[in-house]
């Protein structure tokens, strides 16, 4: 029988060795941490704190009454500076809470919840998971406690963690997965509970084999939990992909995972869901892989949210050789970056440093209908035709073509031999879609 | 480290190291153990046709970028590639000049009139042979082997029912075109590119199995119309041009089969003993048709 997977895609480089046998360190403090109001796709949070005022580490610092959001916490203990404006990842500007750190870090977390999971209320379970800031660390940031909550009419089954970890470069939640497999199956639990689902599944990709075996013998007790082998494929830790390959379930367009029985969280937040729960430790800190030939010294490291990248990357050893690109996340869907203040936020799952030599300069030539991105596109669209329509802005034929379905993993763009920006043009044609249909 | 020494583009931020040049040149690649076959076979003529067709295209694709003031690109290996496979469908005996007037055909009014690579709707290869067997049907049907004019062996079969032993066919020691002949060489080429990824293979093999089948049930024997003629070449080289051919799968397999069934139609019913280059132009009309109604199901569909 050939491995679990989905239809299509890539086979990239993987650049994992680097950093993938490199235990997760604790980073150092930094002198002043940057905290996004918004750190989640929602509304954006309020201050609850003002200049001049002593926060503590945990504290909660900024919130919203609002139902899609996640609230923020201060990472260490400090003196809040002020409230400025600093870069997002996304190439925009956005408002922080500028905090100067003191000496020494006095926590103030939430009272932990110690019962056992199946003695916990559901209810509990969402609002401590919302309390605690937790959102979508795989890079969406979504916030987890509106994925768990489950509409009437609607039943889950299923929990998938997703370990696939198909960027390649990135080890974090390979690491994770070895280092915290305790927690993360603990944190699945707990998923569980909050949902009704009555089963687990892990999701990781064959190039992790120990994180495989390390999970097998956690969960050999486990009744309901399973560990499930993928092939080493991208974009196997797409949402749509990985229920396809473990379920043989395909999400309807427009549609979310919970419409065929399924919420599927990232392994490292349902760590986060643990230490939440049973340690009370709001979502404060975020494990990263920091990397690349532009690295000296290439590490998984925890981060203080709001730390800003420079003082990261100068803890993993500063520049190495000419640096080309800076690109917060994976190199596939991963930002590059025009400046170094950026701040670590909860989804930032990588710092990614390429050479000058690495980073083509890509001009693109006519295409010549070879088909490849088609072959490739793991959503089964017609990508060079997508990506020709949205230049010439026919809205109505993109509809047609299901645009909206591209889940702008960029297998298209990367696949292309005419280096067409196939990826980049279907997501100015989504944009341009979905603000046509807003309006109407 | 100066801020803006940072480059920033959109993602990904790695790519598949193929270029449109890799793809061309493998295919004239493979298309080498073919030529040299033809050329021991046909003798040393072979190589002054192909290198008078190769030529011609090249200097024709530069005249029209540089009048056009569009970046000169003859190297991608796409002009040469189209030069390499006009000349292997023309007789070894051809004149130099008709060669010289079927390249400047092929890719002035096949290819650069429409915009250049990518954007051309036929096969500018057949182009060029559609125009000089038009215009010089009695050059385009003089077949020299061994010295002498003799006919091809799908002549001998439309017009006396003469069959030729299917050992010569493989081989290729039997008259026709340059490339045509020798069917053991083209697959070799052919297997090359299937395994590189670099050539669709539902339409060859849609196209020559709807020939076998359709030869079969009309009572003619399906190996000698395998064999015989120009089927090899045209399947895996000619129809399964990328920028003329479709981009879906199923419109690949609707492409070979109707492509397959033209040759059948013109073979048997028609004036031509051979059907091979009108199949593959006729179906390249069909394509944008094609690409528009195979669009595949998305996943999560619900068609």
């Amino acid at each position: 029988m050939g491995l679990l997977t989905f239809k299509q895609g890539i086979h990239p480089s993987y650049n994992k060795e680097q950093t993938k046998n490199k235990e997760i360190i604790e980073s150092e403090r930094p002198e002043v941490v940057y905290i996004p109001l918004q750190q989640h796709i929602g509304a954006p949070l309020k201050p609850l704190v003002k200049r001049g005022d002593m926060v503590e580490r945990g504290q909660k610092i900024a919130d919203t009454d609002s139902f899609v959001a996640a609230p923020v916490h201060a990472s260490v203990s400090g003196v809040v500076k002020g409230i400025e404006k600093v870069n997002d990842s996304g190439g925009g500007r956005v408002e922080a809470i500028k905090i100067e750190v003191s000496e020494k870090d006095n926590d103030n977390f939430l009272e932990p919840l110690t019962a056992n999971p199946e003695n916990l209320e559901p209810d509990v379970i969402r609002e401590r998971i919302r309390e605690s800031g937790i959102a979508g660390m795989g890079g969406a940031m979504f916030p987890t406690h509106v994925k768990l909550a489950i509409p009437d009419g609607k039943e889950i089954e299923y929990i998938i963690l997703n370990g696939a970890e198909c960027e390649p470069y990135l080890t974090i939640d390979h690491r994770m997965i070895i280092e915290n497999g305790h927690e993360i199956i603990e944190g699945l639990k707990l998923l569980m509970k909050s949902t009704g689902a009555k089963k687990g599944l892990i999701g990781i990709e064959d190039n992790k084999p120990d994180a495989i075996r390390t999970l097998k013998s956690l969960v050999a007790e486990e009744p309901n939990i399973e560990v499930k082998e993928t092939e080493t494929k991208y974009p196997q830790g797409g949402e749509k992909m990985l229920i396809k390959a473990l379920l043989n379930r395909e999400v309807p367009i427009g549609g979310l995972p919970l419409d065929v029985g399924v919420v599927v969280n990232n392994t490292s937040t349902a760590a986060a869901v643990y230490e939440a729960v049973k340690l009370g430790k709001p979502l404060i800190e975020r494990p990263l892989t920091i990397t690349g030939s532009g690295i000296t010294k290439p590490m998984n490291i925890k981060v203080k949210i709001g730390t800003p990248i420079n003082e990261v990357i100068k803890q993993a050893g500063g520049f190495n050789g000419e640096v080309g690109k800076v690109i917060l996340g994976g190199p596939m869907m991963g930002k590059a970056q025009p400046s170094l203040e950026v701040p670590v936020v909860k989804g930032t799952s990588g710092i990614l440093v390429l050479q000058k030599h690495e980073v083509e300069n890509y001009s693109p030539s006519p295409c010549i209908n070879c088909a490849r991105c088609v072959d490739v596109c793991p959503t089964n669209l017609v990508p060079t035709t997508i990506a020709k329509l949205a230049e010439l802005e026919k809205l109505d034929r993109l509809e047609e073509m299901q645009v909206m379905n591209c889940i702008e993993c960029g297998s298209c763009s990367y696949i292309c031999p005419s280096r067409r920006p196939l990826v980049h043009n279907i997501r100015i044609g989504k944009a341009e879609v979905a603000a046509r249909n807003k309006s109407k | 480290m100066q801020n803006q020494d940072l480059i920033v583009t959109s993602s990904p931020h790695v790519r598949d190291k193929s270029s449109v040049a890799e793809i061309m040149w493998s295919v004239v690649m493979a298309l080498l153990p073919a030529l040299l076959a033809a050329t021991y076979i046909f003798g040393l003529r072979v190589l002054t046709v192909v290198g008078v067709s190769i030529a011609t295209c090249l200097l024709t694709e530069y005249v029209f970028q540089r009048v056009r003031k569009k970046k000169v690109s003859i190297l991608d290996g796409s002009a040469v590639l189209t030069g390499l496979l006009f000349a292997m469908t023309l007789p070894p005996s051809i004149p130099h000049w008709v060669v010289v007037i079927g390249g400047i055909v092929a890719i002035g009014l096949g290819k650069q009139v429409f915009g250049g690579i990518g954007h051309n709707p036929f096969n500018p290869a057949l182009v060029g042979r559609a125009f000089v067997t038009a215009a010089y049907p009695v050059i385009m049907t003089t077949w020299t082997f061994d010295g002498v004019t003799q006919a091809t062996p799908l002549n001998l079969m439309l017009m006396e029912g003469e069959a030729t032993p299917y050992w010569e066919l493989f081989i290729g020691t039997i008259p026709g075109s340059i490339g045509e002949t020798s069917a053991f060489f083209l697959l070799i080429g052919a297997a090359y590119l299937i395994y590189k990824n670099y050539l669709n293979w539902r339409i060859p093999l849609g196209m020559i199995s709807t020939v076998l089948i359709l030869s079969w049930l009309f009572g003619q024997d399906p190996l000698f119309h395998l064999f015989a003629g120009s089927l090899i070449l045209g399947a895996f080289y000619m129809a399964t041009d990328m920028v003329t051919s479709p981009i879906t799968k199923i419109g690949r397999w609707i492409f070979g089969i109707g492509a397959g069934s033209i040759v059948i139609i013109i073979r048997i019913w028609g004036g031509y003993p051979e059907g091979i280059t009108y199949a593959i132009l006729l179906m390249n009309m069909t394509v944008p048709l094609l690409n528009k109604y195979t669009r595949p199901r998305s996943l999560g569909e619900v068609k």
